[in-house]
């Protein structure tokens, strides 16, 4: 799994960061998405899917390639 | 787990969609139907008074999911075809072009229609913005006139005036709260904002209702007041609410009031669900029954449908949250924030325009409004979780 964000869609909700906090995280100054980690091992895929939906601006995509 | 063999999802925006991405995500292998009014795939719609109005984006770039995602989801889109009628028992959906689809499970998601002024329908140059179309319209209406006035002073009514105003219109916002959004985040937050927006050009007319449309050859020519002001417009937009689209539901035998009523399932009848701006259930936590109208309402409760579909028994407990975009300023919220309620500022300070508030009501914690601060206002959030069961008296 790729996962990839738009920082000029986020809205800085923070939503993803309060589901899968391994992997995302917020700038300090403006709310804006950090990915910290673009590939993440197999146990997260679960939590980062139900990122990529809960996300209120559609700012994550994956690509599911193996 | 006892899944139905099918399931149809009768509105195809945000609750809709992730509806459906719910259910396949936790592994549900059956039929997936999503049924939607209007004729596009699935788009958001907070950027429609935002980008989309002042022409930042694309009309494309608000679409919800890239082609492949879509596909991936393995369900069947209709679209361009409102839904007309619901037969309950047989949980057959009937739409506008004749129609009958039928499935195990029936998920409404129909969302909320805007209210209109009397006389609204029949002038030229007024408009509402709830879908793509009407921002499309709006804007090209805009790109031709330099006044408008916005009628409503509540979250889209702002936003509006905002984008408006920085796509170089003289833009005036009229309604009868004394600021904007004051019911929405307190008197003090509120004129903050009024203040901003002064600022930024807007003019206020606030505090006074407004008594009708004025027109000339079937274009809207101004808004008189209560207090008999005239303000006069090339285009007025109108943000006055919106009321759940129920009126399909009409011979079901479900109950609407102010949204199809729900339990604390968000199940209005045996394998009826609702999810979304037009469901109204029962918040067994907070012991009263809600409707939220806001972007992470769809799918946070569209999670626990899919779930609750699917054989499970979870009960909807969101702490609700939403946020606004006005000029360059970031308003966030989570909680409630009641008239009357204690403002206390946390985090930032009010003069550098950058602060986090929390808002207590008898002495207990009810909301977070985070100003410019979005990291600090979510780190916030757990104070307004651990003190949802305490929030009951706060909505009266």
């Amino acid at each position: 799994m790729k996962v990839t964000v738009d920082e000029d869609k986020c809205c800085g909700a923070g939503q993803c960061v309060l589901i899968a906090p391994e992997v995302f995280d917020q700038r300090e100054d403006d709310g804006i998405v950090i990915l910290l980690d673009a590939e993440p091992s197999e146990r997260l895929h679960v939590p980062i899917r139900e990122a990529t939906s809960v996300c209120p601006a559609a700012a994550i995509v994956l690509s599911e390639t193996a | 787990m006892n899944a139905p063999s099918s399931v149809l999802v009768v509105g195809a925006s945000a609750a809709g969609l992730a509806t459906a991405e719910a259910l396949r995500r936790k592994g549900y292998q059956g039929g997936l139907t999503v049924l939607g009014a209007e004729p596009h795939l699935p788009y958001d719609r907070p950027p429609l008074s935002k980008q989309v109005l002042s022409g930042t984006w694309e009309p494309e770039r608000a679409r919800l999911r890239p082609q492949a995602a879509l596909s991936a989801l393995d369900a069947e889109f209709v679209l361009a075809d409102p839904a007309v009628g619901l037969d309950t028992a047989a949980r057959t959906v009937h739409t506008a072009s004749g129609r009958a689809l039928r499935a195990g499970a029936v998920v409404v998601a129909t969302g909320v229609r805007p209210r209109m002024l009397a006389g609204q329908a029949d002038l030229a140059g007024v408009h509402v913005l709830r879908t793509l179309d009407d921002a499309l319209a709006l804007r090209a209406d805009l790109l031709d006139s330099s006044r408008l006035v916005v009628v409503g002073e509540g979250v889209l009514g702002a936003e509006i005036a905002a984008t408006a105003r920085g796509m170089g219109l003289e833009v005036t916002m009229a309604g009868p709260q004394p600021a904007p959004m004051a019911g929405q985040i307190g008197p003090s937050v509120a004129s903050l904002l009024a203040e901003l927006h002064t600022e930024r050009g807007v003019r206020l007319r606030l505090g006074a209702g407004v008594s009708h449309l004025s027109g000339h050859h079937g274009r809207v020519t101004g808004v008189c007041l209560d207090t008999g002001e005239v303000l006069p417009a090339d285009v007025v937009v109108v943000a006055i609410g919106a009321d759940p689209v129920t009126g399909w539901l009409t011979g079901s035998g479900l109950r609407a009031d102010s949204g199809l009523v729900c339990d604390s399932r968000c199940r209005a009848a045996e394998g009826i669900y609702a999810v979304g701006d037009v469901a109204r259930w029962h918040h067994d936590r907070l012991g009263t029954s809600m409707r939220l109208e806001n972007r992470t309402n769809a799918t946070e409760q569209a999670n626990t449908v899919a779930a609750n579909i699917l054989g499970d028994d979870q009960p909807y407990r969101p702490v609700p949250y939403f946020w606004t975009d006005q000029f360059d300023v970031k308003i966030q919220v989570h909680g409630v924030l009641p008239a009357g309620a204690e403002v206390t500022v946390v985090d930032g300070d009010l003069a550098s325009r950058r602060f986090v508030a929390l808002y207590r009501h008898d002495g207990r914690v009810t909301g977070v409004l985070g100003w410019n601060m979005p990291k600090q206002t979510r780190l916030r959030r757990q104070e307004v979780v651990d003190a949802l069961p305490d929030l009951a008296p706060a909505l009266g």
